[in-house]
């Protein structure tokens, strides 16, 4: 077939933040399947106790203080991401390198409190019905905490090498954009866990 | 280096013709030799491997179907055991469901929705090549585990208590939740690359209302994917918990629930027949409009028709559930929507009718298996409208009538059009035709055969012959119509012999497909046949609902792409105006490597929880090799 070049794209930059790069719209769709998982395990969570007569099932509610003190650490940690966010855009590697830094420790500081998050449930996987589905949700968004902070750590390392290229810059909002979903699907869990067998 | 930088100025308005093709041919191809084979990242030959692999399962999931059928042809048969007839059933429907219908979409989607709307690779093409290695390793694991005799064996829906440890103490219902998981994670992956190639990826000037209808529906079917998926795999994975590690989600005795199942089950198990009935419905638009010689009537309809299925679909899980007593309003509401369904899918019906009314239709292949899907549809729809009703449901649940209707459905609705879509497009793919007359044959049979085995099993279900039996007494009377059965599907079975000697024999000596041999007018025509390793020389720009109709004398395109590094044009979501060059990866053996350690750890952990711990750093480890940036040209300076 002939063809008539009617129009050239030679200008076009070769990469993009947000919603014009390809990997925000995959972290979009990760998110949105990732959400709905997120989704059925509340449902699940709240099915179970709609069908039971007593809850928590045989156990006391989780202990307080280690998911409370990690729902403010997530919200404190959206002030660095944020201003990670900025820099990246300005492309400014130092700060960026910082922050990634920052943000590694916050996730691996999370990780412990996590571990005692699970300790404090006061219920065991194999306890019950209630225990099963606790743990489930938790580790659940463990994993999602894991990788977010394993992408994190890997992406401070990278920008301490020569693949340090300016369109690494649009890879690090995306991470950006990823931690805000983490710290985002952790809200209602917390209230899920943590209060809704106090009612 | 400055050669380097020298060259990286170099784009393809520098270049034309044979120059051009070749340097893009050479920038774009899959590395030679097996391990360059292994590292293909181009979503044609990822593609062409989900088909034949996905036609391979259904051959398998075929060949059991016929072992029941045999068994069953006459009354008290001892040619499978129970248990053998148990494993068979739950195995052909799992294949089927799982291995053969949902992915064989996905793969037609790799393969064309990229050239349909003019781009050189799918987005994500690492994750695609992954997401085939993990379909291919999970389905390999539940045959493997079938032939050396640890196959699941309760059912394709694996209903708990029944697949709870107590009552299946085997490793078998754990074989089957984990390949839930490997064929869910493959399906997933997919689905996002889908929905990214449709919004970002387009041609310039592909804007919302010009996109053509196959891919529509695997944009929509990609949606349901994401959220209908999730699901099963929460619940699988609680079920193999429970298995493994003592979790009670669905021990009643510790507050957990068995219905809990059944509800994440359909949520996810409804959808899914749309999952497979919605790509099928946009084959029948594509094969349409090119033999009935003119446009889809009612474009606008049909779209908002595969978008109102898509969100009734989720409305609709509690009909499978209708005998475990519900309360009665729910009931009754469940039925008024799974009747509702029906509206969209009659409104598509009308619009091809009306199009091949309207049309000067040629009665080609293709054509005739889009008509056979309309006709065995009807019917299964008409049965469906029937089971959908409380009172109905109750007397034929469980019985063969059931039966009769979801083949009637499934086989009607996804495998008449997809075959349909094999002839259509194989000339694309291959560049040589299939013979027609052959087509014709196969086509005959096939219609014929599947009618005589499937519809006597309405009878058989109306006069209570129940599902999932292995044998059944002469004195029940079932003994002539399940005859009957068997030799239809003996006949269908046999026609489908009839495409595989089609298919060889046209790879070998078929006629030359040229670019465009049915005159039809999407851009997946409008390269060459098979499609260069690049797709296009040049990006398209398009102007029309059907370019290849309205710019028949040249085709307008794009130029200023780099000839030195893989780049896409990546366009705005609705109006596809060109926005970034954006790089497409390079080949990799990372994502095999990926779906292996994956495989490792999900096999690993049916049989120790540790493998959680010792198969996580492997897994760690690829994936990083997967992401590192080495290897991009960018990079490399
Ligand atoms: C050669 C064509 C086919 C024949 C002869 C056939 C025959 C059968 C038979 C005899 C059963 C068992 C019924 C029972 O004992 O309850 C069955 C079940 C089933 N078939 Fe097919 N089938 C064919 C193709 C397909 C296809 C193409 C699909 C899906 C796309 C499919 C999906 C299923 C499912 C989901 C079940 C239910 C299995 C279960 O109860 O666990 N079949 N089929
Ligand atoms: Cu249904």
């Amino acid at each position: 077939m002939r063809q008539t070049i009617v129009r050239n794209v030679a200008e076009l930059p070769t990469y993009g933040y947000g919603p014009r790069s390809g990997p925000w719209w995959g972290a979009m769709g990760f998110m949105a399947l990732e959400g709905m998982g997120f989704a059925i395990a509340i449902g699940a969570y709240l099915y179970l106790y709609a069908v039971n007569p007593n809850w928590p099932i045989g156990a006391a509610p989780p202990d307080l203080w280690p998911g409370t003190a990690e729902t403010i650490i997530y919200l404190l940690s959206i002030i660095p991401n944020e201003m990670i966010n900025r820099v990246a855009h300005r492309q400014d590697l130092a700060r960026v390198r910082i922050g990634l830094i920052v943000m590694s420790l916050i996730g691996i500081a999370l990780l412990v409190l996590r571990g005692f998050e699970f300790a404090h449930l006061n219920t065991r996987w194999d306890n019950s019905a209630y225990g099963s589905i606790v743990w489930l949700i938790l580790g659940l968004h463990t994993t999602h905490l894991a990788t977010d902070v394993g992408d994190t750590v890997v992406l401070a390392v990278l920008m301490f090498t020569r693949h340090a290229k300016p369109r690494r810059f649009s890879d690090v909002t995306d991470n950006v954009f990823y931690w805000n979903f983490v710290v985002l699907a952790w809200l209602p869990l917390y209230v899920l866990l943590d209060w809704v067998p106090r009612l | 280096m400055s050669i380097v930088a020298e060259q990286r100025e170099l784009r393809d308005d520098a270049l034309n013709g044979l120059q051009l093709s070749t340097r893009l041919e050479n920038l774009w191809r899959t590395p030679s030799g097996f391990f360059g084979a292994l590292a293909s990242v181009d979503h044609k030959v990822v593609g062409r491997r989900y088909i034949v692999t996905a036609f391979v399962f259904l051959l398998l999931g075929g060949v059991l179907a016929v072992l029941m059928r045999v068994q069953l042809a006459g009354p008290e048969k001892t040619f499978l055991s129970a248990d053998k007839y148990d494993q068979i059933f739950t195995m052909h429907g799992s294949t089927m469901m799982f291995l053969f219908a949902v992915p064989v979409m996905e793969a037609f989607a790799v393969y064309l929705v990229p050239l349909m709307v003019g781009t050189r690779n799918i987005a994500f093409p690492r994750l695609n090549a992954f997401s085939y290695w993990m379909f291919l390793f999970g389905g390999c694991f539940l045959w493997i585990s079938f032939m050396l005799n640890v196959g699941p064996d309760v059912g394709w829906f694996a209903y708990v208590p029944l697949s709870s440890l107590q009552y299946t103490p085997t490793k078998r219902p754990d074989v089957w939740a984990q390949m839930i998981t490997f064929t869910e994670v493959a399906a997933l992956a997919v689905s996002v690359e889908i929905v990214v190639t449709v919004f970002k990826l387009r041609a310039p000037g592909m804007t919302l209302d010009r996109i053509p209808l196959f891919v529509w529906a695997m944009l929509v079917t990609s949606f349901l994917v994401m959220f209908a998926m999730p699901s099963i795999m929460v619940a699988s994975t609680s079920l193999i918990l429970d298995r493994l590690v003592n979790t009670r989600f669905y021990d009643s005795s510790s507050g957990g629930h068995p219905l809990l199942w059944q509800h994440l089950f359909w949520f996810f198990g409804h959808p899914e027949v749309y999952i497979i009935f919605i790509p099928g419905t946009g084959m029948v638009s594509m094969i349409l409009a090119t033999f009935a010689r003119r446009p889809v009537i009612g474009y606008p309809v049909v779209i908002l028709s595969l978008i109102a299925t898509g969100f009734l679909s989720f409305g609709l899980w509690v009909h499978h559930m209708f005998v475990t007593g519900l309360p009665q309003l729910g009931a009754g509401l469940f039925t008024a929507s799974s009747m509702l369904i029906a509206v969209p899918s009659g409104l598509q019906i009308f619009c091809w009718l009306a199009t091949l009314w309207d049309g000067r239709p040629v009665y080609r292949t293709p054509l005739l298996f889009v008509l056979g899907f309309i006709v065995i549809f009807v019917i299964g729809g008409l049965s469906g409208v029937m089971v959908a009703s409380v009172p109905i449901d109750t007397q034929v649940h469980d019985t063969y009538f059931v039966v009769a209707h979801f083949h009637y459905v499934l086989i009607g609705g996804a495998v008449f059009p997809l075959i349909g879509a094999v002839y259509y497009w194989f000339p694309k793919i291959a560049g040589r035709m299939l013979s027609e007359r052959l087509g014709r044959w196969h086509f005959w049979l096939a219609f014929v055969g599947f009618n005589v085995a499937f519809f006597p099993m309405h009878i058989l279900g109306l006069i209570g012959m129940p599902r999932r039996v292995y044998t059944y007494t002469a004195d029940m009377d079932w003994a002539h119509l399940n005859l009957l059965s068997s030799a239809g599907a003996a006949i269908f079975a046999i026609s489908f012999a009839l495409l595989l000697v089609n298919a060889i024999h046209s790879l070998r000596s078929g006629a030359l497909a040229g670019d465009n041999p049915w005159d039809a007018s999407t851009l997946e025509w409008a390269t060459t046949s098979p499609p260069p390793p690049q797709n296009f020389d040049r990006i398209p720009i398009v102007k029309h609902r059907d370019p290849l109709w309205f710019d028949n004398e040249s085709l307008p395109v794009v130029a200023g792409l780099s000839v030195e590094r893989r780049e896409v044009l990546m366009t705005s979501l609705a109006e596809a105006e060109p926005q970034v060059r954006e790089a497409s990866p390079e080949p990799s053996i990372w994502p095999l490597l990926t779906a292996i350690a994956t495989t490792v750890f999900f096999i690993g952990s049916i049989f120790t929880p540790w493998a959680v711990l010792w198969g996580t750093p492997p897994m760690a480890v690829t994936l990083i090799g997967w992401f590192w940036p080495s290897g991009s040209k960018e990079d490399e300076e």
